[in-house]
């Protein structure tokens, strides 16, 4: 069994031919595989591009969740104020499947700022062996051959392949993932209580009204009772 | 000779280092095929640690071939497998996205 530097050594020699696998003039190849590189390039580019478009989105997510978080806390400790542990009890029960939901995002996130920044870099490695690439071409068209020459270059190409493949795998799994939130928000799991809410979202929502009721009641016997108090709650 | 890390670039490295290379790729065969990635992931960092701080890192504007290539550690195995596969898992050039 071959070793994994050998097969790896392999599997990139492969791929640059297959990359560059044009003609058996340099010049033509080499001109190829410029545009090649250039093309490639500009795709890392993009998948930069993409990655930080993935991140924004995931971004958006965490903070709808965390507020998410934020009202359920309230509405269990209305509940529980209202003597309703049961609900209070449901209330932090769906607190704690958002938090999952937002640990996982959380997560997700951490894996793309890491494809993100080995992108960079890769970017950066191709962009500095195109521009050699370019100023030294003429000099290698007359002294390698096509097939030595192809190597030069197709090394960081291949490498660079694998890059953007990683980075939008773990893109198209936050994403995924960003849409199964999207789901579970949609059909009310993680959903605001108002309208087509469950009946235990309207239980919770009556408490929530309740509460707010009672604090403007609370306030309107206030105001009837002294002009003081008024000035008091007003301040 | 050169060594190139996936996914970190070129480093020029000795024949001393190449062979310490060696032993630890033999291991991290066996530990493709025991189905360990931990024991795998560990030495393919303990590869790319030992080429980053006794090799001599190469220019990024070098166009030098590798004559080593270390896979990285953060694949899975099935990616690892992937990697070795005929199908591969470095792809053609990416098609230019819509």
């Amino acid at each position: 069994m071959p070793g994994l530097m050998n097969r790896a050594s392999t599997v990139v020699k492969a791929r640059i031919s297959k990359l560059l696998d044009r003609a058996e003039d340099p010049s033509i190849t080499l001109d190829y595989s410029y545009e090649k590189q250039r093309e490639l390039l500009q795709n890392v580019k993009r998948g930069v591009a993409d990655v930080v478009t993935a991140k924004k989105r995931l971004e958006l997510q965490s903070q709808k969740l965390e507020q998410e978080i934020e009202k359920l806390e309230t509405q269990a400790r209305q509940a529980l104020s209202a003597g309703r542990e049961d609900l209070a009890r449901s209330a932090l029960e769906r607190k704690a499947l958002v938090q999952q939901q937002l640990q996982s995002l959380d997560q997700q996130g951490t894996a793309l700022e890491a494809q993100q920044e080995k992108l960079i870099e890769a970017e950066k490695r191709l962009s500095a062996k195109v521009e050699a690439f370019r100023t030294q071409k003429e000099t290698i068209k007359a002294t390698y051959s096509a097939a030595e020459a192809q190597v030069k270059i197709g090394e960081e190409m291949a490498d660079t392949g694998l890059a953007i493949e990683r980075a939008r795998d773990k893109t198209e799994q936050m994403q995924a993932r960003a849409a199964a939130v999207d789901e579970l928000t949609a059909a009310g799991t993680l959903e605001d209580f108002t309208e087509q809410g469950t009946s235990l979202d309207r239980e919770l929502a009556q408490i929530s009204a309740g509460s707010q009721v009672d604090e403007e009641l609370a306030r309107m016997k206030g105001e009837l009772g002294s002009g003081d108090t008024k000035k008091e709650i007003e301040q | 000779m050169i060594a190139r890390l996936m996914g970190d670039g070129q480093y020029e490295i000795d024949e001393a280092l190449c062979t310490r290379l060696n032993e630890l790729d033999d291991k991290a065969v066996a530990a493709l095929e025991a189905n360990d990635e931990e024991q795998l992931d560990g030495y393919l960092d303990q590869m790319a640690e030992l080429v980053r701080s006794e090799g001599t890192r190469l220019a990024d504007d070098d166009l030098s071939a590798s004559e080593i290539v270390i896979p990285p550690s953060d694949l899975t195995l099935e990616e690892t497998r992937q990697l070795f596969s005929d199908h591969g898992l470095i792809p053609d050039l990416p098609a230019p996205q819509q």
